[in-house]
């Protein structure tokens, strides 16, 4: 049989870095999450702040696990599958991922202990702290990669010799023109995620009756947080765009379907892009509203797909969709964080059963953005794996197709387990509750929980 | 191009791998051991002694990783694709022992969760053992890449040393319990560590045999003139100190099994170096041939000095935070 080598290694990555930041997105915010709750426990002395602290870390500790170990294949995949990528940017992306390591991972990992089997052993700031530091860490992984991933966009700070990169200015590499913007958005879409989830297990317990005052307290945290954050995420995602125009004009014409740059662009609510005969079929759209966003004129006009040849364009199916996809969830976001906003103004935010069974389910909408974004910015890039410079067919490994499809299946077995086992976890530590989890990790002798209790008695008398 | 950086490199990355190999051996080697565990209370003990640190321990796997990518690039070009199904199998096999950690805490029945732990623990060591074997034996390059087939590692030499470092990793677990625990999982431990001590021996005398007769290259390295003289007290330094080990496990002794362990694998690994100097890539790749450029070194290097005294110190501090011996019943989150 014959297999193609570059769309398997593609195929392979694509699968396990899609598998590895499902993780991310929650444990970023996660951890940021069980930061705060510790505070509030230290400064209120209330113990609720407490077991839902030791509750979700609890669920952390599952999630965590799983984006370490699906992370450290990743780092091992750059070499097997894109041996050519590694030696023509190594120069400029090692350092990243070096600093990555050094500035986050062992950071992350070590105060995970702290934070994981430390309870009984460290005061109750040094555990409050160590949660921070865990969040902490995972944001700077988070700037380092995405600085990785943003050079591989839009290239800048190095200088081309014989096919090679070689940095030539740190700071430009670092702070290369979309980092920013893709910075702001994945950490942003990080808490949402979280966010939501914490949202739809308070609401999954109101509408079972079960934990009310744990249920109430995640409830008012996560709409407070998402009521700020979903609309922030509409407005870095516009600037992000934006930025994108300016730098892969070909990435944006995908994402909005657009052919004829002569003509203003229509927004397309939906649409099926002909890839051979460049045009769409079954158009509902608005008309100019894409030159509208995009050029802030009725009349702008931005760049088309078929202002360059076909093999210069990305995948305008998989792209435009995905990028729908996205801006829906965004979109419902906005609407259920502040229609609960609303409610929770007009005092009835815990008695609307149909909005909390609404949002009991809605624990995946973030997973599924997050997914969605990466897709439109990662297949918008091709056929360019470093825009501009190399191209994915040119930056594979000479490993066989037949090789590379058997540890694909490997992969996705192996994950298939994880994952559905993980989920499964998660969901039963979920049904158990707060207080039974919290409870049940305590075997703790009796002085230090009394220690802590003093300690925060003593925080509220200050 | 400065001369003296990629030693430097060659240097970090090589404390990478060493601090890797002793940290992550003993939380491997405790996986390994899984099997011979009576009941689950001496198996929560077991990974109770180890479970503040193994996230930790990985890490320098991926420092190992991301320093050959950062320093070296070509040497990461040619090995990645060369070794291809044995990393992907080594990595799968840590995914499975990663997770089990947590896993077999939130599941009801363990014990699905308790066979992933060993068999990915042991096959992770395996497959480890298996790249450094047939990385020794030289892999062929042609224009700068790769140029074997999928399944060139899987030579006699490379799956003896396979099993070597699982007898050894195994050693390394077993000391490791002598140190942190009490009661029966120490007794076993103690145990198993004499069995595992003859095997790491064994090995040690196979490997240091078979490499200089079937690599003309490394035959020279030690048996010329002069440098027979210098390199002589290597082999009578590992004879002396496993004897001391064997000695202090018959003396009963909780910590210093583990140090001659740690000991044994750094001078184990020395006779690696000593061997193999100054290739990456035997037998045709040095350092200097896969050097990232300066600038790409020196930015990272900075970091690194920066940086990793930190990372050292605030490890010093978790195993200090957890120093002591695990009892039977000990909580675990
Ligand atoms: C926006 C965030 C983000 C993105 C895009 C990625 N990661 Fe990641 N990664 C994290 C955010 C993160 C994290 C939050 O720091 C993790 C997730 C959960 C965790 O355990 O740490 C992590 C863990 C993690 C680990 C294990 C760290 C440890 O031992 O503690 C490795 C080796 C990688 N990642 C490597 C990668 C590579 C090679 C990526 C891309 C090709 C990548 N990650 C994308
Ligand atoms: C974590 C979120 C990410 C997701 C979900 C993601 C998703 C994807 C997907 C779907 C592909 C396949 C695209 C295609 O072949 O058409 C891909 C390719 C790739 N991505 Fe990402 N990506 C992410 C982050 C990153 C980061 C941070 C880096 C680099 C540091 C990176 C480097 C690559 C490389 C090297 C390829 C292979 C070449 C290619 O096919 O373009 N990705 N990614
Ligand atoms: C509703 C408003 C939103 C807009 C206008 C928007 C816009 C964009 C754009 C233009 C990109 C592609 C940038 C590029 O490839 O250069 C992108 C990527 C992305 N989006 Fe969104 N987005 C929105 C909502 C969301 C939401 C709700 C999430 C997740 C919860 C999300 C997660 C992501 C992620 C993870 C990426 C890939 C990383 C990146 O390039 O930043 N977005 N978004």
């Amino acid at each position: 049989m014959d297999f193609d080598p570059v769309l398997l290694a593609r195929l392979q990555f694509a699968f396990t870095i899609i598998f590895h930041i499902i993780f991310p997105s929650f444990t970023i915010g996660l951890s940021a999450y069980l930061a705060t709750l510790g505070v509030l426990w230290l400064r209120s002395g209330n113990d609720r702040y407490q077991h839902l602290m030791r509750f979700w870390t609890r669920i952390f500790a599952v999630s965590f696990a799983m984006g370490v170990v699906s992370g450290i294949v990743l780092s091992y995949q750059i070499g097997t599958n894109w041996s050519r990528f590694s030696v023509t940017a190594g120069n400029v992306l090692g350092p990243l991922l070096g600093y990555e390591v050094l500035a986050a991972f062992f950071l992350e990992a070590t105060f995970l202990g702290v934070l994981l089997f430390g309870f009984n052993r460290v005061p109750p700031w040094l555990y409050v702290m160590s949660a921070a530091v865990v969040a902490t860490g995972t944001a700077i992984s988070a700037f380092w990669i995405l600085s990785a991933n943003s050079w591989m966009q839009t290239p800048t700070g190095h200088e081309m010799r014989d096919g090679i990169a070689y940095p030539a200015d740190w700071l430009k590499i670092i702070f290369n023109p979309s980092f920013p913007y893709r910075f702001a958005h994945m950490l942003n879409a990080a808490y949402l995620t979280t966010g939501f989830v914490v949202l739809a297990v308070g609401a999954r317990y109101l509408v079972a009756g079960r934990h009310i005052e744990e249920g109430r307290t995640m409830l008012r945290m996560a709409i407070g947080l998402t009521a700020v954050l979903a609309p922030l995420q509409l407005v870095i995602g516009d600037q992000h765009g934006l930025n994108t125009l300016e730098h892969q004009p070909i990435k944006v014409a995908a994402m909005e379907a657009h052919w004829d740059g002569n003509k203003p662009g229509d927004f397309h609510i939906f649409a099926w892009p002909d890839e051979t005969a460049g045009v769409n079929h079954f158009e509902l759209s608005i008309p100019k509203a894409a030159s509208l966003v995009l050029t802030h004129r009725m009349n702008g006009l931005f760049p088309g797909l078929n202002s360059v040849p076909a093999s210069d364009r990305p995948p305008v199916k998989i792209v435009f969709f995905a990028f729908r996809i996205m801006l829906a969830i965004g979109f419902f976001m906005i609407a259920a964080a502040l229609f609960g906003a609303f409610l929770w103004w007009r005092g009835t935010l815990f008695e609307t059963r149909w909005y909390l069974r609404v949002m009991a389910h809605s624990w995946w909408i973030g997973f599924v953005g997050v997914i969605s974004g990466w897709i439109v910015t990662e297949c918008g890039r091709q056929p360019w794996i470093v825009h501009g410079i190399l191209r994915t067919a040119d930056a594979t490994s000479p490993v066989p197709g037949a090789t590379i499809a058997g540890t694909l299946a490997l992969f996705v077995l192996a994950y298939g387990v994880v994952f559905w086992f993980g989920i499964y976890y998660i969901n039963r530590l979920i049904a158990q509750g707060p207080r039974q989890v919290a409870a049940e990790t305590g075997h703790f002798s009796p002085s230090p929980i009394s220690a802590a209790q003093d300690a925060g008695r003593e925080a509220l008398q200050r | 191009m400065e001369w003296y950086l990629p030693l430097i490199w060659a240097a970090v990355i090589g404390i990478a791998v060493v601090m890797y190999v002793l940290l992550d051996g003993f939380d491997l080697g405790i996986g390994i051991l899984f099997p011979f565990a009576e009941n689950e209370s001496e198996r929560d003990q077991m990974t109770r002694s180890i479970a503040p640190y193994w996230d930790g321990n990985e890490t320098w796997l991926v420092l190992g990783g991301a320093g050959l990518f950062v320093a070296f690039p070509r040497a990461y070009a040619v090995i990645m694709p060369a070794f291809y199904i044995p990393v992907i199998v080594m990595l799968l096999a840590l995914v499975f022992r990663g997770i089990a950690f947590e896993f077999r805490h939130v599941s009801r029945s363990k014990t699905g969760w308790n066979i992933a732990f060993a068999a990915g623990s042991t096959l992770a060591t395996f497959a480890q053992g298996v790249i450094l074997g047939r990385l020794i034996q030289g892999i062929p390059v042609k224009d700068g890449a790769f140029s074997g087939g999928s399944f060139d590692w899987a030579t006699p030499f490379a799956l003896v040393c396979g099993l070597s470092l699982i007898a050894g990793y195994g050693l390394l677990g077993a000391t490791w319990l002598v140190m942190k625990t009490e009661g029966p999982v120490a007794e076993k431990a103690r145990a198993h560590a004499k069995t595992l001590l003859m095997a790491v021996l064994a090995s040690m005398i196979v490997v240091s045999l078979w490499t200089p007769l079937t690599e003309p290259r490394v035959a020279a390295r030690w048996f010329s003139l002069p440098n027979f003289y210098f390199l002589w007290p290597v082999p009578v330094v590992t004879a002396v100190v496993a004897y001391l080990e064997w000695r202090w496990l018959e003396a009963r002794r909780d910590v210093s099994p583990f140090l001659a362990t740690m000991a044994l694998f750094l001078l184990g690994y020395l006779g690696l170096v000593i061997s193999n100097f100054p290739y990456l890539v035997p037998p045709s790749l040095t350092v200097w041939d896969t050097a990232a450029v300066p600038a790409s070194q020196i930015f990272m290097l900075l970091g690194t000095l920066l940086l990793l005294p930190i990372v050292i110190g605030y490890i010093v501090f978790i195993y200090w935070l957890f120093r002591g011996k695990v009892r039977e019943g000990e909580s675990y989150h």
